[in-house]
């Protein structure tokens, strides 16, 4: 077991440290973008150039990610917070200290002072939707799943790939027209402040609602799927035959076993929550973790964009290694072995 | 006589493959929910293809007249947009832009990764060992971040949203495949053309890959709408194809500033999108229940 644990978190490690070099080549790939992001677009070529020069980011791929990876672990200081680029920028934390994501060119402040609220906010989000899409789809899922074919089978299935179908900015459109503008009931923006003089529960409706949409019946179709292998297993029939109600069947037999293969991907979706929400929260004017990634993304600010990156592929190995833990668990056959 | 026999007995395995092959082809038929989408998909092909020749205003063209009231009209049956261009005629140009994009994208994806789980799990070792762990770094990106910021860095165009889309699927696919072939290459019908001395390549080609077809044209389908939606997301984001190209994600976008006055401009968009996806979503769950073994 021990070394099972320690060989899983040397693989997370790695996974991290290739994904966050992968986006830093990407990002990264024209040297000298970070003195014009730094300086903004008014800067002359000159000062640029100067910049570039005292942050040595003319330096070869490897040795700038090397910096880079650096500055995190609290190693060296931030260059960029050197007082000697003229850039004013100050990181009350100090230059050098562990779990420095560096400092963003786009808002001008330390990475670390506007990444971990956004992530909040987007865990609100999520983790509402989270709430719903679980119940959800496990009721639309074992009930389809009950007797594959039949007609409440063909119907809530239907229903599922219908709902899947519809992206995030189509639901929003929907929502939107119905409940803002035909009936005038829900803000159409949330904000996260009562200025508007809409209370907050009620800004987090349609954004839970328009993730819920687009998510629950995926993960409806895997439950199904699922159930229907476990109903055509010879302990259930012999439950049937022995005289079980349905209910006892399904509660007391199917329904555990039923939900170990979608266990996980119940897990996946909380990936899918904290980044694949940018859509959702550009809909909704929703101060989170996707829209930061998005606006840091297209001006290019790359501190923020590896921080982001980050935090997304850790919570993504994280879950994955919780989801194997929680299948042993389920499973007495792999605990066991 | 032996020769008989065995001309016979293969025969009948002809005859017997060409009634599974019908019995396939019946049960698609048969099948509502894939003649629904396959009715959809066709609709939208066929939209596509006859744009040119259609009676439509070009999707580009401005009607000046029509901006002060884009409401349907005689004129534009579904209205036009902010800048007056005719509503229908960008969305049948626009299916051209999805239709041509989605399923290339798709085909290259499938291309990669078909040949990325072939080599994995037909020679399995340190080939597979290289193949599925980078496949794991690719796979634990959020897909819709690694789009964002592969497209953000390279610009949208329609190559770049080929390539981001093989790389966010390509592993995907790679894992199906390699799965199925660990599955099939045990096989006496393998060892079989490997005792006869044929190539490793016509193995995979010719033995292997026709047996995971089923399951893998059921992903091609599904990973067509869910690129649909991809190429709708990228657009509504305003990384789409640059404009003047009509493109459904951009139609919305562009309309959400006057959601409040005009709600149709989004809404016929919006609809469209989810008919195209829905209707392969169908055709792909049709498929799959048509193929069950």
């Amino acid at each position: 077991m021990a070394t099972f644990l320690a060989k899983r978190l040397a693989m997370m490690l790695v996974t991290m440290v290739a994904a966050s070099f992968l986006v830093f080549a990407v990002c990264e790939f024209t040297p000298g973008s970070v003195a014009r992001k730094s300086l903004g677009p008014f800067a002359t070529q000159e000062q640029v150039d100067l910049l570039t020069q005292k942050l040595k980011a003319d330096d070869p791929l490897l040795v700038r990610y090397g910096r880079w990876a650096g500055v995190l672990l609290g190693i060296i200081p931030d260059p960029l917070q050197d007082p000697s680029t003229g850039l004013n920028f100050t990181d009350p934390r100090g230059a050098r200290y562990f779990g420095n994501f560096g400092y963003s060119t786009l808002n001008k402040l330390p990475v670390n002072d506007v990444i971990w609220d956004r992530l909040g906010n987007t865990a609100i989000l999520g983790g509402l939707a989270f709430l719903l899409i679980v119940p959800l789809s496990i009721i639309f899922g074992v009930l389809s799943g009950l007797k594959e074919g039949g007609i409440l089978d063909r119907s809530l299935s239907v229903v599922s790939i219908t709902f899947t179908s519809i992206p995030e900015f189509a639901s929003g459109v929907f929502l939107v027209t119905l409940f803002v503008i035909l009936w005038p009931l829900l803000p159409g923006t949330s904000p996260l402040d009562t200025g508007s003089g809409w209370s907050i529960p009620s800004q987090l409706v349609l954004p839970v609602a328009v993730l819920v949409i687009y998510d629950f019946g995926y993960v409806a179709r895997m439950i199904r799927v699922s159930m229907i292998g476990v109903m055509e297993k010879p302990y259930i029939r012999t439950a049937v035959l022995k005289g079980m109600s349905t209910r006892q069947v399904v509660l007391g037999h199917a329904l555990r076993n039923a939900m170990i293969a979608p266990f996980t991907v119940l897990l996946l979706q909380i990936n899918f929550l904290i980044s694949g929400v940018v859509v959702t929260e550009l809909v909704f004017a929703y101060p989170g973790f996707g829209r930061l990634l998005l606006d840091a993304s297209l001006f290019g600010d790359i501190a923020t964009i590896e921080a982001a990156t980050l935090i997304t592929v850790a919570i993504a190995v994280t879950t994955q290694f919780i989801g194997d833990l929680g299948y042993m668990l389920l499973d007495p056959r792999i605990r066991l072995r | 006589m032996s020769v008989l026999t065995e001309q016979s007995g293969t025969e009948a395995r002809a005859a017997s493959a060409k009634i599974i092959k019908r019995r396939q082809w019946t049960r698609i038929l048969r099948s509502r929910t894939a003649m629904i989408g396959l009715f959809i998909v066709t609709f939208w092909v066929l939209a596509a293809l006859l744009a040119p020749i259609l009676p439509l205003y070009s999707p580009t063209e401005q009607d000046v007249m029509a901006m002060a009231d884009p409401t349907p009209s005689a004129t534009h049956w579904l209205g036009t947009d902010i800048l007056g261009r005719d509503q229908l005629s960008r969305l049948i140009f626009g299916a051209r832009t999805v239709l041509m994009v989605a399923p290339l994208s798709v085909a290259v994806a499938m291309i990669v990764g078909i040949t990325m789980g072939m080599l994995a799990g037909y020679y399995g070792g340190w080939i597979d060992a290289v193949i599925s762990r980078f496949s794991d770094v690719i796979l634990a990106f959020p897909v819709l971040v690694l789009y964002v910021i592969l497209i953000a860095n390279i610009g949208p165009s329609i190559i770049n949203i080929v390539i981001a889309t093989t790389i966010a699927s390509a592993p995907g696919i790679g894992r199906i495949t390699r799965g199925l072939v660990l599955g099939l290459k045990h096989q006496e019908y393998i060892a079989a053309a490997r005792l006869r001395g044929e190539s490793t390549l016509f193995i995979m080609l010719v033995e292997l890959l026709p047996n995971c077809r089923s399951m893998l044209i059921v992903d091609a389908c599904l990973r067509i709408g869910y690129t649909i939606i991809t190429i709708g997301i990228l657009g509504f984001l305003g990384l789409g194809l640059p404009p003047p190209n009509p493109d459904w994600g951009g139609m919305v976008k562009e309309s959400t500033t006057v959601l409040n006055v005009w709600p149709l401009m989004s809404l016929v968009p919006s609809f469209a999108i989810v008919s195209l996806v829905l209707g392969f979503n169908l055709l792909a769950d049709g498929l799959r229940e048509a193929w069950k073994p």
